[in-house]
């Protein structure tokens, strides 16, 4: 298991260090510092071994977290924890930076021995660590004897997610399916991979313990629920989409959703990522980018790029970007774009295009001639891809929320008292065309 | 409130002043000062000093400080073990507080406080807390468990509280499961024998149970214990299976993983006609892909765990391919290991996309990357053989880039691309001469060499440009030092008109203006080849190649396997068993896969091999001359594979062979060693002398210092058969040198002179390397000792047994001869370790009928002792692995004729007998071999 735990700034500082097992000495500390931080050439894995001793790294800005062990630890837990580290201290005290670890320290080792122990992970959900580690420090003193059996039945419970005893005046959720496009596109147009990531994020402020249940327009979960009307099937079949993978939050019932296909859980209390999920098929690319790149003798470049939107003319997309690299020995740039602005930026060796809103259905177009230095470099300009930011109010998956339902038995308000709130956001992810 | 002006004070005196900030009467002042010497203590400073001053600060209601004094106390405890006892009275009285939280916290810390006289105050309260009615206090207290055992394994036994921490699986709290069974595996991983995690049906079905309720964490501690239980049948397996898929969902990628190592476990034990096989199967791929979308730490672990699955189940992700293309941004481990499953997953079906991609890669920027993009085209063409061409064209395009090391990498390619396909796109050979300047890297200049030379004919001035390589000669690496040679000489026995200069340039070259004793050897047998007999020479030199073979960096079988149950962990992060890199005991349990069940393919098991020595029946012990050349030409560029460089073992394994095998004529006609001036070849009259005798060195190698196992004398000749002489001797092998140890009695009543020694031809052409030297003359009933030097080199005709040697003794008064057999391990050479993916390869591409089985019994070593004792007598460990407890050494050694052997040996702790298997192209010297092992184990 993890045998100790570093935090450190960008100098290679140690600003936290946590040890939970005798194997590792303080010695660690140095060699991840000397072999990581201060190496020479760029790091080739998250994953180092000094002298038979593993070191995990993630860095958050300028901040690298560090993971040791000599033991072999399971990989994928190290790092998710190293991950979900990065998420409480986010939730308790904002941006991870130096100035806030060291503002927070006493309260980060507070938090370190309550979700490791002897390096294995514990509790690490945000809501329940926060009944009784606070930044303000502990007020465990001043509980009634209820209150610490109900922190400590959450902390291990079977819900350890959300307390009891929650009240609100107007019981209200948002749902937002937040989807990003990824595309790779050949210069002739050719789409050589495209996928949907999606997530559904919900923010609930629901009293009680409230049973949920949440339906989508899923072709398996449509197909497997619509077996008694036929004509439903055949309807909603349509619209339906084929969903590769899912993965849910540890409140969704797996096994109910193995078994029935059924989204049900009991909310956290406030915003959380009710699920990911991945499509490939079917996916409406909400842009076109077609490059032309003409070399013009040794000292110049003719760029053409047009850009087409391809959804329904009500909708505007907004917050474009189109990023076209120019190469290392460019002396000038003139650029003519018809609509938004564009800039040669030099110290990112790109034209950046953009373009406030466009709605769907229409094209804008950029030329631009590059004028270069003359150089007798024989390597060749590798030509990075040309990328594309946006944001459209539809998901490109074409996910749909059927229903989410709720149900709080104990309490008396009913599915219909509740309001809900849904958006569709889409977003590129990583939209490259190759030029 | 910021705590950061705490990593400020830097100043002198600054520990006094702490004192007396901690022993201040506020409160506040007293949490001020705890924080910054635990800001201190973090940067790495010694606050040691301030121990009794922290610990008084213990005794405090406010949690904060009580806090932040036990993180003070975890940290130096160990070096004040006398005043950590001041602290024991408040834990205790702790671990009795109302508060779960503060009853937890005081079991949590002391568990982490490693100083005996701590621990003994811990059993009571940790006892208590094990039955504490508070879920939070049990889970805590099973982690603390753990914590006893490591510092005192016995007490914790002792107290008996492994089977309350056994009662704790069946809790009712998931959390409290959870930890205990961590904690249980952790230590029953200290304990591979014990029977600690007694996994049966009903404790496996409240695992499940609990799988479904428990956080994240919990989860992946009860799937990775799962994944050790082994069910007793099918319907087991696929029971446990069907429950653990739903995990296939969960948001966490380590759950996923862990779940993915179960299934692919318990996968091994259904039957693939099974319905339930393939759903199974199909039910993998999209959680696999989904890994792919976490962040690149993750991804990265992913995809050396999918590197893994690929190579034992290719069927789940074979059509997948396009998720591994690499995108602009990715950090360059991902990249790598996304072009490392490209390359494993590319068939006829995908391979355009796949070429596409790739060559989209080579225009990139990192060097490392771009390196391989070409290296994967170049396999491409040799694992789809319709995309041969396609990858020829892409690889030429590449080259007209001018780009230097993708120029370098194409050419290195496209040799394997020739060995895989001769006489098939030798048209590219033109642009390929044309960047011949450009070359700077060894591996590339060698290439591009080997090109010129092997297909010299077609290129018209392959002298020139051979030539233009000879003037650095002693600037190039040894690579295409050797790489010359071997070009020049396929060139002159192509074109042995024009090239008769060159040829004479790069042998003198070679053999006298080197010393590098491979380049040597090698020089000097082309020399005697084509001096000898050219015909023969061209059969050796341009014999035809073997075939290069279509997978490489294939991980081997049984650790595959092993690696396999290890899905998530860092051994199949580094795909190295554990043993690999975790310290003493812990964690490396050997783990293998379920027998697979009988409906497909049952895997042979060992038992069945054929056991004892072959029939006798068998080609001739000295390697068929097809089967050196083999070897010889092997070496031209190394194997294909571009593993380690093996080209250095295999240039001398080649050299001993001929020296050993059909050159004996050259040697000379006596059996007595001839000088060696007298043998050579007059034509190319070169003064050759001293190189010859650099040559037989050879045979001595560089060894180790410790000699082999030497036999105690034996009386070979008794006096009664020899007029009075008797001659006793055994074999000894020091330093890479043979000699026979002679000891001479004169049992006769007159006094012996004029002694000499001549062996009659055998089969390994041993003969002695300097005349039998007896000073004085031998007076009656004197004793004298000789050491007689040997050499391989003799004459050599196959004896029966192998290893019998006809020995004449001459003196004043008679010849006389005997017979003597010789140990074996007197012909393993020093450099007789072999690389360990040679050794796979070797030992797969040997085939089976030639391997032989044999016990050794009453040989009470261990694993360790063998190979340390084996090792003495130049028998190698090549690589060492336990299997089901049992040991198992992988080793090889090389005869002096340049005979490889493999060799497993299956050592059973506390069973006195082990099995040797051998694996021998010359299967008539396993036999021997076997004596050999069992001679140097039982002594």
């Amino acid at each position: 298991m993890i045998g100790g735990l570093f935090i450190y700034n960008h100098k290679g500082e140690v600003l936290i260090s946590r040890v939970y097992r005798d194997d590792i000495g303080r010695n660690a500390v140095d060699a991840f510092r000397v072999n990581v931080i201060h190496a020479r050439q760029q790091v080739r894995s998250p994953v180092t071994n000094i002298a038979r001793t593993s070191f995990f790294h993630v860095k958050r800005s300028n901040i690298w977290l560090a993971a040791v062990t000599k033991q072999n630890v399971n990989a994928a837990m190290v790092f998710e924890f190293l991950y979900k580290m990065c998420d409480v201290m986010a939730a308790y005290f904002g941006k991870i930076s130096e100035e806030n670890i060291k503002n927070n320290f006493v309260l980060i080792y507070e938090l370190l021995d309550e979700i490791l122990d002897f390096g294995y992970p514990q509790n690490s959900e945000t809501g329940a660590l926060k009944t009784f580690i606070t930044q303000q420090g502990i007020k465990s003193q001043h509980q009634t004897k209820e209150e610490q059996s109900q922190i400590t039945s959450q902390v291990t419970g079977q819900i350890g997610w959300r307390r009891e005893g929650i009240k609100y005046r107007r019981n209200e959720l948002f749902l937002d399916v937040l989807e990003s496009v990824n595309l790779l596109m050949s210069p002739q147009g050719q789409v050589l991979s495209a996928h949907v990531s999606g997530r559904v994020v919900m923010k609930s402020y629901l009293s009680g313990m409230p049973e949920c249940k949440f339906g989508m327009n899923d072709k398996i979960v449509i197909e497997k629920q619509g077996k008694g009307t036929a004509d439903e099937t055949s309807k909603s079949g349509k619209q339906s989409i084929a969903i590769d993978d899912c993965t849910f939050h540890q409140c969704v019932r797996l096994s109910k959703f193995d078994s029935e296909c059924s989204i049900s859980f009991i909310p956290p209390d406030g915003e959380f990522e009710l699920m990911r999920y991945r499509t490939t098929k079917d996916i409406i690319l909400p842009f076109r980018v077609i490059p032309l790149v003409r070399e013009v003798g040794r000292t110049k470049l003719e760029v053409k790029v047009v850009i087409k939107s391809n959804f329904k003319p009500s909708l505007l997309a907004q917050k474009i970007e189109v990023r076209i690299p120019t190469p290392l020995n460019t002396s000038g740039v003139q650029v003519i774009c018809m609509k938004g602005k564009a800039k040669y930026k030099a110290s990112e060796n790109a034209i950046v295009w953009k373009i406030k809103r466009m709605a769907g259905m229409k094209e804008s177009q950029i030329s631009a001639e590059i004028e270069l230095l003359p150089t007798n470099d024989k390597k060749k300009w590798a030509r990075p891809p040309i990328s594309m930011n946006f944001e459209v109010p539809f998901a490109p998956s074409g996910l749909k929320v059927r229903y989410l339902k709720v149900f709080e038995p104990k309490l008396n308000y009913s599915d219909h008292d509740v309001i809900k709130w849904v958006r569709y956001i889409g977003r590129s992810g990583i939209y490259e065309t190759r030029c | 409130m910021t705590d950061s002006k705490y990593f400020t004070t830097t100043k002198k005196g600054e520990i006094f002043e702490l004192k007396a900030e901690l022993n201040s009467d506020k409160k506040e002042k007293k949490k001020e000062a705890v924080k910054k010497v635990i800001a201190s203590m973090t940067v790495g400073k010694d606050v040691s000093a301030l121990f009794p001053d922290v610990v008084n600060c213990m005794q405090t209601d406010n949690l904060e400080l009580k806090k932040l004094v036990y993180l003070y106390l975890m940290n130096y405890a160990k070096s004040q073990p006398d005043m950590a006892i001041m602290a024991v009275n408040t834990f205790v009285k702790d671990c009795e507080d109302p508060n779960p939280l503060i009853r937890a916290l005081a079991v949590r810390t002391m568990g982490c406080i490693r100083v005996d006289k701590i621990t003994e105050y811990l059993w009571e309260p940790l006892r208590k807390c094990l039955k504490d009615e508070d879920p939070y206090v049990r889970k805590t207290a099973a982690v603390c468990v753990a914590k006893l055992h490591d510092i005192n394994a016995q007490l914790v036994e002792d107290q008996g509280f492994l089977d309350t921490l056994k009662d704790l699986i069946s809790d009712s709290n998931p959390m409290v499961v959870a930890n205990a069974v961590a904690a249980l595996s952790e230590i029953a991983e200290s304990h591979p024998s014990s029977n600690l995690l007694d996994l049966n049906p009903q404790s496996i079905n409240k695992l499940l149970t609990a799988l479904n309720e428990c956080t994240e964490w919990g989860q992946i501690f009860i799937l990775d214990c799962l994944a050790n239980y082994m069910p007793k049948d099918d319907r087991e397996a696929q029971s446990i299976c069907e429950r653990v898929t739903p995990r296939l969902s969960h948001a966490n990628s380590a759950v996923v993983l862990s779940a993915v190592k179960v299934l692919m476990k318990f996968m091994e034990m259904l039957s693939k006609d099974l319905d339930y096989y393939g759903t199974l199967l199909k039910k993998l791929a999209p959680p696999l892909v989904t890994l792919l979308s976490a962040e690149p730490e993750l991804q990265y672990v992913a995809l050396r765990n999918i590197n893994l699955i690929v190579q034992k189940r290719p069927e789940i992700l074979k059509h997948e391919m396009k998720v591994f293309f690499v995108k602009y941004n990715d950090p360059i481990y991902v990249k790598l290991e996304k072009l490392d499953i490209m390359i494993r997953l590319a068939s006829q079906a995908n391979i355009a996309q796949v070429l596409a991609e790739l060559k989209e890669y080579a225009t990139e920027v990192d060097v490392d990357f771009v390196r391989k993009a070409v290296r994967a085209i170049g396999r491409c063409a040799i694992k789809v053989e319709q995309s041969a061409e396609r990858c020829v064209s892409t690889l030429l395009d590449l080259i007209q880039t001018k780009v230097n090391y993708v120029v370098q990498e194409a050419i290195v390619v496209i040799k394997d691309i020739f060995r895989k396909y001769p006489n098939k796109y030798e048209s590219v050979i033109a642009t390929l001469c044309e960047n011949l300047d450009s070359l700077d890297e060894p591996e590339a200049r060698a290439a591009m060499i080997w090109i010129v030379g092997e297909y010299a004919e077609r290129i018209d001035n392959a002298d020139e440009l051979l030539e233009s390589f000879l003037e650095g000669f002693h600037d190039e690496s040894t690579q295409v030092q050797l790489q010359l040679l071997t070009a020049i000489v396929k060139l002159f026995l192509k074109k042995p008109t024009e090239t008769q200069e060159l040829v004479q340039q790069v042998l003198s070259l070679a053999t006298q203006d080197s010393d590098n004793p491979d380049l040597r050897d090698r020089g000097y047998i082309y020399w005697r080849l084509l001096s000898t007999d050219p015909v023969a020479a061209k059969e050796v030199v341009l014999a035809e190649k073997p075939l290069i073979s279509e997978e490489t960096d294939l991980i081997e079988p049984t650790l595959l396997d092993e690696l396999i149950c290890y899905i998530g962990t860092l051994a199949s992060v580094y795909h190295k068993p554990p043993s690999a890199f975790v310290e003493g005991g812990r964690g490396v349990v050997h783990k293998s896969l379920p027998p697979r069940t009988a409906s497909s393919e049952s895997a042979e098991s060992p038992e069945t091999a054929p056991t004892g020595a072959p029939p006798g029946e068998q080609p001739d012990v000295i390697p068929a001359q097809g089967d050196l050349l083999g070897d010889l030409l092997n070496l031209d560029l190394g194997p294909p594979v571009s593993g380690p460089p093996l080209a250095t073992s295999s240039v001398q394994m080649g050299a001993v062979d001929l020296l050993g095998g059909g050159l004996d004529s050259l040697i000379g006609g006596t059996n007595f060693v001839a000088p060696p001036t007298a043998a050579v070849p007059a034509n190319l009259g070169a003064p050759i002398g001293s190189g010859l005798s650099d040559l037989f060195d050879l045979t001595s190698g560089v060894g180790t210092l410790s000699g082999s196992y030497v036999a105690p004398k034996a009386v070979w000749l008794p006096a009664m058969k020899a007029k009075g002489l008797e001659i006793s001797g055994t074999f000894t092998r020091q330093v890479g040198s043979i000699s026979m140890d002679l000891q001479l009695t004169n049992k006769a009543l007159q006094v012996m002179t004029d002694f000499a020694i001549q062996f009659n031809r055998n089969s390994f052409g041993l003969a002695p390397a300097a005349p039998l030297q007896v000073h004085a003359p031998l007076s009656p009933n004197q004793t004298v000792e000789i050491s007689l030097p040997l050499s391989t080199v003799g004459s050599v005709m196959k004896m029966e047994p192998l290893n019998n040697l006809q020995v004449a003794v001459k003196n004043n008064i008679d010849v006389f001869y005997f017979s003597t057999l010789y140990p074996l391990h007197i012909l393993f050479v020093e450099d007789g370790k072999m690389d360990r993916q040679m050794f796979l390869a070797t030992w797969k591409d040997i085939p089976n009928e030639n391997e032989a089985q044999f016990q050794i019994r009453d040989c009470p070593l261990n694993a360790e002792a063998a190979s340390s004792k084996l090792q003495s007598s130049n028998i190698f460990t090549v690589a060492k692995r336990n299997v089901e407890g049992q040991d198992m050494l992988y080793q090889s050694l090389k005869l002096t004729n340049g005979i490889w052997v493999l060799a497993e040996l299956r050592i059973q702790p506390g069973n006195p007998s082990c099995t040797l298997s051998l694996k021998c192209r010359a299967p008539e010297v396993s036999q021997h071999v076997y004596q050999a092992y069992e001679t140097i184990l039982k002594n």
